[in-house]
């Protein structure tokens, strides 16, 4: 079976340099551990080799772009070049990021040089200049007649022409440093040398690889190609045809999308979690949002949440055309299985129907779920966080947190701290001087204006916390907390704040 | 599937786990009883109460708190992933209220406004219906039972070192025209959990004002 291999070299450095919206001109490398990985043409030009050491690199090349190693945005940025393949050529193989590998399109387009200039000015049209591509009987030899090709040029192995091909290779397309030195220092140079000894004794003396390379220069090597599924297009959309400006009858409009967009995950065994809603007015993209679900996204669900982005954004102003698209991407989906109610119902269900009337009445981000993290105040020790959003960004509670006060934790944290007053027997306000001096000790104080002011019975102090004094101007302030107790017995956590008093919090 | 709150109806509808309460010696003097209305002055007091009920696996709601204690609830035994919180209601409170004793078996609610008599008597029936609980942070007409917390001393204190560390306190729990029954606590103890004092009717030293 013919196969042709298509190359883009260096890809590692290409999809960093796409992502970043960099010219290709320039020389980049892409580094893993301090030493390259992998770089381009323009850095090879300056004797930038793979393996070399960054600060090497660095020396021969100041101006080299210097690109961390990212996987996942090499796997994303090639999902594109197969699907472009795949709209010329069913059947494709994705051997590695930068490399796929597709059943030869024979005579369609007029010939095996005519398809290998199709499909390098497809990926060029992409944007993609560095493209090669190979044409031979099987996958091993058109791989390696793709690494021996021009730029944008396909070199073609004639049909059985295979082993005069391979023959020629020098040893390193074996990829195995060890075998290639050995052999090397047995006299042998080149794929024809190694095929001139015999099969079982490569095998047992030069291992699986030597052994599989041998086989395939004596012409064995055909294999069939394991082409991908192409992934299923999940996503719905809806026009709307007169365009449509209330959010309701949007809402009703894209109920039999949304019940579709369902359906189709179901009959995979998927559901939504993750969704992102867009909308479009008047053509122009107008409102975009993603959201989440604590179990999975039901077709009322998703026209809730539809509802929600359009009240909002036509509240604010971001809508202000007619709508004439609507479209729901599934941004995660999960196997049914995970999220299937069990066996003897589930509170749960009732708890998120409940929170989701709340949450119509008053909106998404009233109702919130309390979760702990660490932080010196009471105030960072706790965040609040939208029902149903997963909580991001939060403070480690395993730290030490020097500064922090021990417990117990007050019973009320105040989102706004109240205005104090806390005055010393003579009368005048305590004020506390950076290093912790007090002007005067506490003697009468009043925690908040609706409060009385009262003796202070006992207080202990200050735990002085110097946050963010790497900021200047405002956002300097070094913190000094106090404990108060008053003579009706309530202890309240107060705040020297570098100009004012305030209670932060209450134990009440 | 009501948590730590027994089935309404009957006096049998109390606490059913005595284990489950997070203050030692309230039981004596209160019990909170599905379908039950409570007026409780005093946040640790309010969240100890629903630390029982949270702690049974019940789900708790808390509606019109925007100054809520995460951490000393956590301390209380409040199972915070079980935890819905509604900050700030703003007017329609009630309706956010009525809406959560329908999956919460424990609501815990800081009026806004003054609570008309007919509003408590739907909302009773409602708790009734739905097996839940209601404690309320400010007035509540026909509340079941009211509690405070009276007379707090604290300790570990000084005059400028220590830190707080427990507090002597009373509960005093009113019900209708009956005469006020009280039990004494260090709530916090000692090392953080509540401690039920054997000491008879504490006796309060007096401090000039």
């Amino acid at each position: 079976m013919r196969t042709l291999v298509v190359w883009c070299p260096d890809w590692p450095v290409v999809a960093a340099l796409a992502e970043r919206d960099l010219p290709t001109h320039l020389p980049a490398a892409v580094f893993v551990a301090n030493a390259v990985h992998s770089c381009n043409g323009a850095a090879r030009g300056f004797g930038i080799r793979r393996g070399m050491r960054r600060r090497d690199a660095q020396s021969r090349c100041p101006e080299l772009v210097l690109l961390d190693e990212v996987p996942e945005r090499e796997v994303r940025a090639f999902e594109r070049v197969l699907a472009a393949l795949e709209e010329l050529r069913p059947g494709v193989a994705p051997l590695r990021p930068g490399l796929a590998a597709l059943r030869s399109p024979g005579r369609f387009y007029g010939g095996e040089p005519e398809a290998g200039a199709v499909i390098a000015e497809c990926l060029v049209g992409l944007g993609i200049r560095d493209v090669r591509i190979g044409v031979a009987d099987e996958l091993f030899t058109a791989e390696q007649a793709a690494r021996r090709a021009a730029v944008q040029e396909t070199l073609v192995i004639p049909e059985g022409g295979s082993a005069t091909f391979l023959r020629t290779l020098p040893l390193d397309v074996l990829d195995e440093p060890e075998t290639v030195s050995l052999l090397r220092r047995l006299g042998l140079t080149s794929l024809g040398d190694l095929a001139g000894l015999p099969a079982a004794t490569v095998r047992a003396r030069f291992g699986e690889r030597a052994a599989w390379v041998h086989r395939v220069v004596h012409g064995g090597g055909a294999r069939p190609l394991a082409a991908r599924t192409p992934p299923p297009e999940l996503t719905c959309e809806i026009d709307f045809e007169p365009a449509l400006d209330s959010a309701e009858t949007v809402c009703f409009s894209a109920r039999q999308t949304a019940e579709r967009f369902v359906a189709q995950l179901g009959q995979r065994q998927l559901v939504c979690t993750e969704v992102v809603i867009t909308v479009e007015a008047d053509g122009a993209l107008a409102s975009e949002r993603r959201w989440l679900h604590p179990r999975w996204f039901s077709a009322i669900d998703l026209i809730d949440r539809l509802h929600w982005q359009l009240v909002g954004s036509l509240r604010v102003g971001d809508i202000r055309a007619a709508i004439t698209r609507v479209r729901l991407t599934p941004e995660t989906v999960v196997s049914e299985a995970d999220h299937a109610d069990g066996l003897w119902g589930g509170t749960d269900a009732r708890v998120e129907r409940g929170v989701a009337r709340v949450q119509g009445m008053l909106g998404q981000e009233a109702v919130v779920a309390p979760v702990l993290q660490g932080g010196r105040s009471p105030a960072d020790r706790q965040a609040l966080v939208p029902w149903g959003e997963r909580s991001v960004g939060l403070r480690s509670r395993g730290l030490p947190w020097p500064g922090s006060i021990p417990a117990p934790a007050p019973a009320r944290v105040f989102p706004t701290p109240w205005e104090a007053g806390v005055l010393d027997s003579a009368g005048r306000s305590v004020t506390v001087l950076d290093r912790g001096a007090m002007t005067g000790e506490p003697a009468r104080f009043r925690p908040g204006a609706g409060e009385q002011w009262q003796p202070v019975a006992a207080w202990a102090g200050p735990w002085p916390v110097d946050e963010r004094w790497w900021e200047p101007g405002e956002a300097r302030r070094p913190m000094l907390r106090f404990q108060m107790v008053g003579v009706d017995g309530r202890a309240w956590l107060v705040t020297f704040d570098g100009t004012a008093w305030v209670t932060e919090a209450a134990y009440d | 599937m009501e948590g730590g709150l027994g089935s309404a109806g009957g006096g049998a509808g109390e606490f059913a786990r005595p284990e489950l309460e997070s203050l030692p010696g309230l039981a004596q003097v209160l019990r909170l009883r599905a379908g039950g209305s409570y007026q409780v002055e005093g946040h640790s007091l309010a969240l100890a109460l629903m630390a029982g009920p949270s702690r049974g696996g019940a789900w708790c709601a808390v509606v019109g708190v925007p100054d809520f204690g995460a951490e000393a609830a956590a301390e209380l035994g409040v199972v915070l992933e079980r935890t819905i919180l509604v900050p700030d209601p703003g007017p329609s409170w009630l309706e956010a209220t009525a809406a959560l004793v329908d999956v919460a078996s424990l609501v815990l609610v800081r009026p806004s406004d003054r609570v008309a008599e007919a509003v408590a008597a739907k909302m009773s029936a409602r708790l009734r219906k739905r097996g839940a609980a209601l404690v309320s942070l400010g007035p509540w007409p026909r509340a079941e039972a009211t509690a405070r917390l009276v007379t707090p001393r604290w300790a570990g204190l000084g005059r400028g070192e220590g830190h707080l560390r427990s507090r002597e306190v009373v509960v005093e729990v009113r019900r209708g025209a009956a005469p006020p029954r009280r039990t004494t606590l260090l709530f916090p103890g000692p090392d953080g959990t509540p401690v039920a004092t054997t000491s008879g009717p504490v006796v309060l030293r007096e401090v000039a004002v």
